[in-house]
């Protein structure tokens, strides 16, 4: 049902496009991909799909080529990367960000694309190209870009923050969200400290790691896409994630407002790329410059509220966000920094420091407990190695359980002894 | 005669053996195998070594999952006991609104406990329409375990009622002819008998709390790291196979030590428990 009206929709947007740019592929060439299969593997949510009177693009897609499309999501870059990696997968068409694109091309996953396919790629702005991760635009068709920022509820702080440090304010203690993924939490530190995010020096990541267990203080909640479900409720006054996702947000509770923190941000762009070993590559390539078509870039931008690198989306007067100054402030308003690769022992080394900002539980803070009551242990606090005091606390809770239940089988065992000799 | 029937109950054990050669075996040789090499593939003992700085998060997660277990079993045992002693009709009802809630995900009862229990949700809404303040329970301890008991609670009940619901009641009616009063008919009699649902209880709700790893993440707000959540993170997040598998490795040795402990402390069973 829903597939018939899309592509009722989408006759519709063909009679009205102006002219369809030509592939350089032979049209023989394209129709002999009729009923092959394109295999797309995206962000979750991360498409318009039809819901709501929206463009459906992938059916509008099957419906223009005769390709059918499987197309399967993921939650983050590192969840695909393991996936891929993992082998036992065949994708054609994967929308990675930046760094994680650049590590894809460094560990020889993905192949050049053929732009002579892609003639929608003349929508790209200069601005999007030439970028670090993919210098000579060989990889990667920008899809989304967009900057992280700090959403606050305007009825729960006093005043506007306008500075990460804000995410360290005591007074808004349990009512702090958080990144809930290395990459983006050590940013924050980072941006704070006045470090480059790609830096691959171990003291200065070790410096940015003490900072965030410093957070601890104020108890924040490392959340994902719960953030939503939180920030629309008001369950808590502060969280860092992405400009587009605060939109949504916003529309569900209008008290919420953002800002991009003085000491700078995040600017992301995600591109699409073609894998090494795609058993179908012309139709990816038709896919990516399908999704560059204005209506389709538009109805994605639409139902993504993501910023958009086309430019007959963000010059379009129609679009909802045309002009959005959260969207795209002006080039240059707030400093910036894009995410790169970093080496593998810088990674390996994120990894871990990250597992011990999560498991770091900052001495003197009692109110976790509310089940055991008090904070427990009054053991030193030199946490320098593996047993913090609340370790202490909970190996002396086990080793309290271990010495009864021990205690309890010597006395049934003398009990029977003693039973035995009367 | 004898051959043929070994014949018959290898054919008919076939399907297990393959299956289990296929999905348990051979993925715990890739464990150990994981456990004991680098990225390259060498031998090493790095995985290992690297463990200690887990220790909190193993004694946290051991700890949590002790207390799980025992407020699942104090809330479970007079519940099978109430249950089986109902008429029959009347049992199936009430197993079947045990079993209700598990026929729902298991991420979407976790996600919701998260509506009910934080600053703004449904418990502390009702709370403040009749003058309470607010209590913070989101993200601490309690709500982790509280989500534990939850998902967990109906292994607890229903291998302990399986048994109650067998239990020969003229053993019951004898201890009561004995002279037992209320508490000496549980203690020497009931108890005794249902020891191997117990048993089964305490297995199957200690395992999955010790290595869960989605309640602590929605629950306690990503601040009570379990051991499931670090193998968790090493596989999707660090792409570090080795590490996560040595993780699991010692968490299915602990869990496997901490049963054989429990074995010796119910095996020689007798009768006499308390």
């Amino acid at each position: 049902m829903k597939k018939r009206f899309a592509s009722v929709l989408f006759a519709l947007i063909l009679a009205l496009l102006p002219c369809v740019t030509a592939v350089a592929a032979e049209q023989s060439e394209i129709d002999a991909l009729r009923g092959t299969t394109l295999y797309v593997y995206n962000w979750g949510e991360y498409i318009s799909d039809g819901a709501d009177d929206t463009l459906d693009v992938n059916a509008a897609f099957e419906e223009k080529y005769g390709i059918n499309v499987v197309y399967e999501t993921y939650d983050n870059n590192e969840v695909m990367y393991s996936k891929l990696k993992g082998g036992g997968v065949s994708y054609d068409v994967v929308i990675p960000s930046d760094y994680m694109i650049q590590r894809m091309i460094a560990e020889d996953m993905l192949q050049p694309i053929d732009f002579s396919n892609i003639p929608n790629y003349k929508y790209i702005p200069e601005k999007y190209k030439n970028l670090a991760h993919d210098p000579k635009n060989e990889f990667s068709v920008p899809y989304t870009v967009g900057m992280v920022g700090l959403i606050y509820n305007t009825e729960m702080v006093e005043e506007a923050p306008d500075s990460w440090t804000a995410l360290w304010d005591e007074n808004y203690e349990n009512s702090i969200l958080m990144f809930n993924n290395p990459r983006d939490a050590f940013a924050i530190a980072q941006s704070i400290l006045g470090m480059d995010y790609n830096n691959e020096s171990e003291a200065s990541w070790r410096v940015a790691a003490e900072l965030l267990k410093e957070q601890k203080n104020v108890s924040p909640a490392y959340v994902n896409d719960e953030v939503f479900l939180k920030m629309e409720a008001g369950e808590a006054a502060m969280a860092p994630y992405y400009a587009g996702d605060f939109l949504t947000m916003q529309e569900n509770n209008p008290a919420l407002d953002f800002v991009y923190p003085k000491e700078g941000v995040n600017f992301f762009v995600d591109g699409a790329c073609v894998l090494k070993g795609a058993k179908n590559k012309l139709a990816a390539e038709l896919y990516i410059n399908f999704l560059l078509e204005p209506e389709v870039a538009l109805a994605n931008a639409e139902y993504i509220c993501y910023a958009s690198p086309h430019t007959e989306v963000f010059n379009n007067p129609e679009y909802s966000f045309y002009e959005d100054e959260i969207l795209y402030p002006e080039d240059g308003k707030f400093k910036t920094q894009l995410f790169l690769n970093l080496n593998p022992e810088t990674l390996a080394l994120m990894s871990t420091l990250w597992d011990d900002v999560k498991n770091y539980i900052p001495s003197g803070t009692g109110n976790h407990d509310f089940f055991f009551g008090g904070s427990g242990s009054a053991v030193s606090t030199d946490d320098g190695e593996a047993m913090t005091p609340e370790a202490r606390r909970y190996a002396l809770y086990i080793g309290i359980f271990a010495a009864v239940c021990v205690a309890f089988v010597i006395f049934r065992y003398a009990r029977k002894k003693y039973r035995e000799n009367i | 005669m004898s051959n043929r029937s070994s014949l018959g109950s290898k054919l008919v054990a076939s399907p297990y053996i393959v299956w289990s050669v296929l999905f348990i075996i051979a993925p715990l040789i890739f464990v150990v195998y994981y456990s004991f090499t680098d990225a390259s593939g060498a031998f090493t003992f790095e995985n290992i070594t690297a463990l200690s700085k887990y220790t909190p998060t193993f004694l946290r997660s051991i700890w949590f999952g002790i207390v799980a277990t025992i407020i699942c079993l104090i809330i479970a045992f007079p519940l099978a006991y109430i249950i089986s002693q109902k008429t029959e009709k009347v049992q199936r009802t009430m197993v079947m609104l045990v079993m209700l809630p598990m026929w729902m995900s298991f991420l979407i009862r976790t996600y919701s406990w998260m509506a009910l229990l934080q600053d703004t949700g449904i418990i502390n809404n009702l709370l403040g329409k009749i003058g309470i303040d607010p209590i913070h329970m989101i993200n601490t301890e309690g709500a982790v375990i509280l989500g534990m008991v939850y998902n967990f609670l109906p292994y607890m009940i229903m291998p302990i009622y399986s048994v109650m619901a067998k239990l020969d009641y003229s053993m019951v009616e004898a201890c009561q002819d004995l002279g037992g009063n209320r508490l000496t008919v549980v203690r020497r009699c009931i108890i005794p008998m249902s020891m191997p649902g117990i048993v089964s209880g305490i297995t199957m709700v200690f395992v999955p709390s010790v290595s869960t790893f989605y309640i602590s993440q929605k629950l306690g707000g990503g601040s009570f790291d379990l051991i499931g959540d670090v193998i968790e993170r090493q596989f999707q997040q660090s792409y570090n196979y080795n590490l996560g598998a040595a993780l699991s490795l010692v968490l299915m040795v602990l869990i496997l030590i901490s049963m054989a402990v429990m074995n010796r402390f119910t095996g020689d069973e007798e009768g006499v428990v308390i």
